[in-house]
């Protein structure tokens, strides 16, 4: 890959910055950090990164100019992150070359990373709760700890930042939005000059995440870069010097944030037919090498594609016949206000009747992970009002954590259902043999019905949950990305359960990351955009828009 | 289960054979001849009638609270507190003995052991109270409490139980309806090893068998899953597991006094609830396994005694021979778990797995 130009791969629409092609093509590697010209900090080129069976970044290409901020975007497991950690040097890319100022390098570690003067601020904080700020900011350093010359250290770097922290604050004692600034001068102490924050704005209220916003522009316009990990496409164009988009692990979009408009961007991420078909029109100009790649592509129709046909030939759902049905599940009003204080739902009503699948489409921390739990009687709400069948099933999406005992057998993991309600003796036998049976019918390869659970796959696992959440025939399920880290054949099967349960009349609430998987199963759509929810038509668009916030539906402006 | 129990033997028997091997190393670094100390070893352990009722006595109270510690642990709970459980039940069996005075051995010797339980259970509840209010983990809790109750013995001895003549610091030896009978004539094998013998069974069926051993298994196993696909009530169950670890452990303690010591001295229990650690471990934590461990530790202790006297060997030597013991098997089992994890890693769910790698990294 190397001896290609990186910039002139698949930089799709880069119709930015003065002297685009500068950077990467020139032997810059002399250039000193600090060297005026238009060296980008960070770049990187063809990088494709395989987890299993699963492509999670695939020819991807990012390149960020010194002084700017870089929004990079995309749906939820489009690898925004996963690209951002090839950078930081936690994850090792399959293929493709990362240049920093103009140098190939191989960023083995954070470690390596951070001396190379890129940092990171993840998602979930990487602080110690019980040290202060100071100690927190001097972790991962050598020699001594003087924790007067660490004090003074984070009030230096926070001032010259331009952000309030108290180096002597306890990090559990502080409120996020300041341990947040304390992972960012975490960061700068150690003379960064590429930040990456991934979703910084995700956990903020909307005061402190303007505050932020602004902080990035300062912090760039001192000749810093950042790069901006983000679903939100208000935030991106409100700070962004240029955008980025990934769809599926490829760059789709690269531009100067002020000839893009929302819409632009909203028809990257999601994957516009049309815009698509005109992104690869232009492609046609460059190298043959990727020409063949995308025939290759519309020669081999994608997985959403496929579904997409089979949406088509799938028969409408018995709800769709009588919308008289009964509504099984229903929520009234429903609010709810986490821990910390944030609101995360606002007023929302929903009715799921029976016989139809009811989708939810949402970016992450919209607010469904509570409606979910909530509807699925694992959460209480904070105010409002819930009917729910005593028959319900729930299949979380971290099935790991919240579903399975990987340690144990199978039948003890079919055994868990009602485990709550059992007395006396534990039917073992039957147990075992209705295990079996499960498997069987459910399609889960295994050994048999006491395996432990931690040596099947990933699909086989998720069968298991489905089919033991749909073994007694509940009247309502409750799904959350069913089909989350599945190869294609997993994805189909846990689908068709899926729609097996609606004929047979149950009521399914599904939240999926993909839309397409929304769209694809549901008879009824709605979005959930901070904390409300809308019911939408079930088309693409305007599914697109009301989740991103980019139309005011209705109420919310 | 037959499958677990083999395997269990298995490593029971692999284990007694590294233990001997590391008592030959550390005889030969000490400059002691091996030979004439390890027979001095297996006399004392099972070399005669004697020796093999000194290592059945040994292995009782070690057994209990094996037990003990092996259900916390299932449980998900790190109790390491069977040591000061243990004390306080022999201290409360101590002092409702003497409450009791003359009352007939099938009134006494009931009530005693009961109230050992019930105390231990009591000192359990105080860890579980404190990690349900203020979320201070049970390691550290038990750990203080075991410490409490090592000088609240040392109290009682010299205060409000020591023997009327208050001169030692003990209390009066039990009177014969309290003290449990033997079942072999003519050694120490008391009744309570019959105790052992069916708890263990029935914990091991209890565990297996019924719902609430499975929930309690199931918490143990990934409590956000207990309570999320299976409705286990936590907390509920939790609490239910230390009390439950506690009474055997305080239940250890007051068949100790009414079985073999027949008194409450200042230092009671030599480690029996720290051993019991490594007891319940290299059991697996599998109750019927706690009775074979159990014993290999018992004769370990039996047999060190025998060293000491015959070989001139420090009976210390031995503790390091158990410690040995429980580094290997922690470092066992992690191997296996680690290496059946990756397997899970690499094939599933990358993000989750990039981030575990991530924070350990950065």
């Amino acid at each position: 890959m190397s001896e290609r130009d990186p910039d002139a791969g698949k930089a799709n629409l880069r119709r930015a910055r003065e002297q685009p092609d500068a950077a990467g093509s020139d032997a810059s590697s002399g250039i000193p950090f600090d060297s005026p010209t238009n060296v980008p900090v960070l770049s990187l080129a063809g990088i494709t990164r395989r987890f299993g069976s699963v492509v999670a970044l695939d020819d991807a290409h990012f390149t960020v100019q010194p002084g700017t901020v870089h929004a990079l975007l995309g749906e939820n497991g489009a690898g925004k992150t996963t690209l951002m950690r090839v950078a930081f040097g936690l994850l090792t890319p399959d293929r493709g070359t990362i240049r920093v100022r103009g140098t190939d390098t191989a960023v083995a570690s954070p470690a390596t990373a951070l001396s190379l003067g890129i940092g990171m601020v993840h998602q979930h904080f990487t602080l110690v709760p019980a040290m202060t700020v100071a100690e927190n900011v001097a972790l991962g350093g050598h020699g001594r700890f003087d924790p007067q010359a660490a004090a003074t250290r984070v009030r230096e770097v926070a001032e010259d930042a331009g952000l309030s922290l108290d180096p002597y604050a306890r990090v559990e004692s502080l409120p996020v939005g300041a341990q947040q600034r304390c992972e960012i001068v975490k960061a700068l102490a150690r003379d960064v000059q590429l930040l990456i924050l991934d979703e910084p704005t995700a956990v903020l209220a909307p005061q402190e995440a303007s505050e932020l916003l602004q902080w990035m522009r300062r912090y760039a316009d001192r000749g810093h870069a950042v790069v901006l990990i983000t679903h939100k496409l208000r935030d991106a164009l409100a700070v962004a010097d240029d955008v980025t988009v990934l769809r599926r692990g490829r760059t789709v979009l690269t531009a100067a944030a002020r000839d893009t408009t929302q819409e632009q961007l909203r028809a990257a991420m999601l994957g516009d037919v049309t815009r698509r078909a005109g992104a690869e029109k232009d492609d046609g100009k460059n190298d043959g090498k990727d020409q063949g790649k995308e025939d290759a592509e519309r020669a081999a129709p994608t997985r959403t594609a496929d579904s997409a046909t089979a949406v088509a030939a799938t028969a409408k759902s018995p709800a769709a016949k009588s919308p008289a049905a009964a509504t099984v599940l229903s929520a009234r009003h429903v609010t709810y206000r986490d821990t910390r204080g944030t609101t995360r739902l606002r007023d929302v009503s929903l009715d799921v009747r029976a016989g139809e699948i009811v989708g939810i489409a949402a970016v992450e921390g919209a607010g469904h992970h509570e409606l979910l739990r909530i509807l699925a009687g694992r959460l209480e709400p904070t105010g409002g009002s819930v009917t729910r069948p005593v028959r319900i099933g729930f299949v979380p999406e971290d099935r790991h954590r919240d579903a399975l005992m990987l340690d144990a057998p199978l039948d003890e993991n079919i055994a868990l259902r009602d485990a709550g309600l059992r007395r006396g003796r534990m039917p073992w036998a039957a147990i075992r043999a209705q295990t079996t049976a499960l498997l069987h019918a459910r399609d889960v390869r295994a050994a048999g019905a006491q395996v432990l659970t931690r040596t099947l796959s990933g699909g086989n696992q998720q069968k298991l949950v489905l089919g033991r959440e749909l073994a007694d025939d509940p009247q309502a399920v409750v799904v959350e990305n069913p089909s989350r880290g599945l190869d294609f054949n997993a994805t189909a099967a846990v689908q068709e359960a899926l729609r097996d349960a609606r004929a047979a009349g149950a009521a399914v609430l599904l939240y999926s990351s993909d839309l397409d998987e929304v769209l694809m199963l549901s008879d009824r759509v709605f979005a959930l955009f901070d904390g409300r929810l809308v019911e939408t038509v079930h088309d693409r668009d305007a599914v697109g828009r009301a989740m991103l916030g980019t139309v005011p539906a209705g109420a919310h402006a | 289960m037959t499958r677990t129990l083999t395997d269990g033997a298995l490593r029971v028997v692999l284990f007694a054979v590294v233990a001997l091997v590391v008592l030959s190393g550390v005889l030969l670094l000490t400059g002691h001849a091996p030979g004439p100390a390890l027979a001095a070893l297996a006399r004392g352990s099972v070399g005669s009638g004697f020796a093999l009722s000194s290592t059945v006595v040994r292995a009782v109270p070690l057994a209990l609270a094996g037990l003990a510690v092996a259900l916390a642990f299932r449980a998900g709970l790190l109790n390491i507190g069977a040591e000061g459980q243990l004390l306080l039940g022999a201290g409360v069996a101590t002092a409702v003995g003497v409450a009791l005075g003359s009352a007939p051995a099938v009134l006494a010797l009931p009530v005693m052991l009961l109230a050992g339980a019930l105390a231990g259970a009591a000192w359990a509840w105080i860890a579980a109270e404190l990690r349900r209010r203020f979320g201070v983990l049970e390691v550290i809790s038990t750990i203080m409490l075991n410490f409490i109750a090592i000088s609240m013995v040392g109290w009682v001895v010299r205060g409000p139980l020591q023997e009327p003549t208050r001169i030692y610091p003990q209390s009066s030896t039990l009177p014969l309806s309290q003290q449990l009978p033997m079942i072999i004539p003519g050694t120490r094998v008391h009744l309570g090893v019959l105790l052992v013998l069916v708890l263990s069974a029935g914990l091991w069926w209890w565990l297996r068998s019924t719902a609430s051993g499975f929930r309690l298994r199931a918490v143990g196993s990934n409590p956000l899953a207990a309570a999320s696909a299976g409705g286990i009530s936590v907390s509920r169950t939790t609490l239910g597991a230390f009390l439950l670890s506690g009474a055997l452990a305080g239940l250890a303690g007051s068949v100790e006094l009414t079985g073999v010591t027949y008194a409450l001295y200042e230092n009671f229990s030599p480690g029996y609830g720290y051993t019991a650690i490594a007891v319940a471990l290299l059991a697996r934590l599998n109750p019927l396994a706690v009775l074979l461990t159990a014993l290999m530790f018992g004769a370990l202790e039996a047999g060190a005694s025998a060293m000491q006297r015959d070989a001139a060997v420090p009976s210390v030597v031995v503790s390091v021979v158990e410690a040995a013991l429980i580094l290997m098997v922690v470092a066992a089992d992690r191997w296996q778990s680690t290496r059946t994890t990756n397997v899970v890693v690499t094939t599933d769910d990358a993000d989750g797995a990039t981030v575990a790698a991530g924070a350990g990294r950065a």
